[in-house]
């Protein structure tokens, strides 16, 4: 095996990589917002029973859980025009991964919300709290931090995931990698610079939501 | 235009759905193998292999299953071994399967309380009769339903090798959407697939952890 190494040929194309970077990133950070406010929302919905809606999301949950991103990504950008719903390959990405991240999020938060204590629920309905003044300063924040952990996890595994959105020609980090590797020829050198980008993501990625949920939630002793 | 019939559409996916089973249950049983041996290299008391294996860990979950794959496929490749998508997409696949199973037997393990570590060694056991007779037993009884449950991101990985050209439930719907211009229905079923393998086995893993939790909210 006589094959020589060059790792200076992928950085002649660090504007493309740079790119690629950043739009990884601005798309997760668009579906991670996004998908929070759904599963919110969902786990709302879920955990107060508030119909039809708690079906609606329970299904939701189920259909998405179940399958995977790629080929949610490829009825988002391929299946919908055929109803007449055309989107162009980043609309569609993003899209996609806010469903995706949404479903997640969803039956993430409502195991927090479940492990509310019943006596903190009743505690506010005696001082009249409405149902939505109790679930957005009672239930909500508690269960958010208690989950912070799991939704970080979440984040990250759903950012690595986009790397599939090359595949509907979204310019993201991948298609940086294939677009080098199919000028320089350096697919094994290429691809190994692009995983240690990625990796470096993810690792900053999380430090920065495990940071930012330690700012919103305070520390908890619990 | 030449119309595909629904009929060749469905036996050909089903084909794919056979080979999405067959690479899930590879991947899935090689890479349970891998995981014991990444558990016990966890768990060592020596630190060199504890620290590998963390490594080992740490770079599977933190990097994405496509970039490995084209990593061995393109990348193994290029510097000499080649290598068939099947083989590639199988290696992939198990490597990512052996770090998440290791990573989440680890968890399992340290769930046994430390008496009965201290117990069994109170005993005059070794390390391996420890965990031979005393931890893995109990280890056994939590860790099925997280490993039923992750069984399911086993099938949905399988997806990702499509990418590589390896032909599975998606890259036969790629390949028939492109072929009959239905790719609402072609992927709606690919979808409906998936979802034929995966919920069966998130539903049993949730029986599952509600037999060993109780009723309680987990």
């Amino acid at each position: 095996m006589s094959y020589h190494f060059d790792f200076a040929a992928v950085f002649d194309y660090d504007s493309a990589l740079l790119a690629g970077t950043a739009h990884t990133l601005l798309l997760t950070a668009v579906g991670a917002v996004a998908g929070l406010g759904i599963g919110i929302l969902g786990a709302g919905c879920r955990a107060w029973k508030i119909r039809p809606f708690d079906r609606f999301f329970a299904v939701y949950v189920e259909l998405i859980r179940n399958t995977p991103f790629l080929i949610q990504l490829f009825f988002v950008y391929f299946g919908l025009p055929s109803l007449g719903v055309r989107l162009d390959e980043w609309q569609a990405a993003i899209l996609a991964v806010i469903i995706n991240l949404g479903a997640y999020t969803t039956e993430i938060i409502r195991a927090g919300i479940e492990a509310t204590p019943r006596g903190q629920i009743e505690a506010a309905q005696s001082l009249a709290m409405t149902r939505a003044q109790i679930f957005r300063h009672v239930v909500l924040p508690p269960a958010l931090a208690k989950v912070w952990p799991a939704i970080c996890s979440q984040v990250v595994i759903v950012m690595l995931g986009t790397s599939v959105c090359s595949q509907i020609a979204a310019e993201e980090l991948t298609f940086a990698a294939n677009f080098i590797q199919s000028r320089n020829f350096r697919a094994f050198e290429t691809y190994l610079i692009v995983t240690a980008i990625y990796f470096a993501l993810a690792v900053i990625v999380r430090q920065m939501l495990i940071v930012s949920g330690r700012y919103a939630f305070g520390r908890r002793t619990r | 235009m030449n119309q595909i019939a629904l009929s060749a559409i469905l036996s050909n996916l089903l084909d794919g759905a056979l080979w999405t089973i067959g690479l899930s249950l590879t991947a899935f049983v090689l890479g349970g193998i891998a995981g014991l041996a990444l558990l016990f290299a966890r768990i060592a008391r020596n630190p060199v292999p504890r620290r590998l294996a963390q490594g080992y860990i740490e770079v599977f979950q933190g990097t994405p299953l496509l970039m490995q794959l084209f990593i061995i496929f393109f990348g193994g490749s290029m510097i000499g071994f080649e290598i068939s998508p099947w083989a590639a997409a199988a290696l992939g696949l198990t490597l990512f399967t052996s770090a998440y199973l290791g990573e989440i037997w680890r968890g399992c393990v340290e769930s046994v309380p430390k008496g009965q570590w201290e117990a069994s060694a109170s005993l005059a056991m070794t390390h391996f009769e420890q965990m031979r007779y005393v931890i893995l037993p109990q280890t056994l009884r939590i860790a099925i339903a997280p490993t039923v449950g992750f069984s399911v991101q086993v099938v949905k990985g399988t997806a990702v090798a499509s990418i590589i050209g390896f032909v599975e439930l998606s890259k036969t719907g790629s390949m028939l959407a492109n072929a009959t211009f239905q790719p609402f229905l072609v992927f709606g079923l690919v979808a409906l697939g998936y979802f034929a393998i995966c919920y069966p086995l998130s539903a049993y893993a949730r029986i599952l952890e509600r037999k060993i939790h109780g009723s309680r909210a987990h």
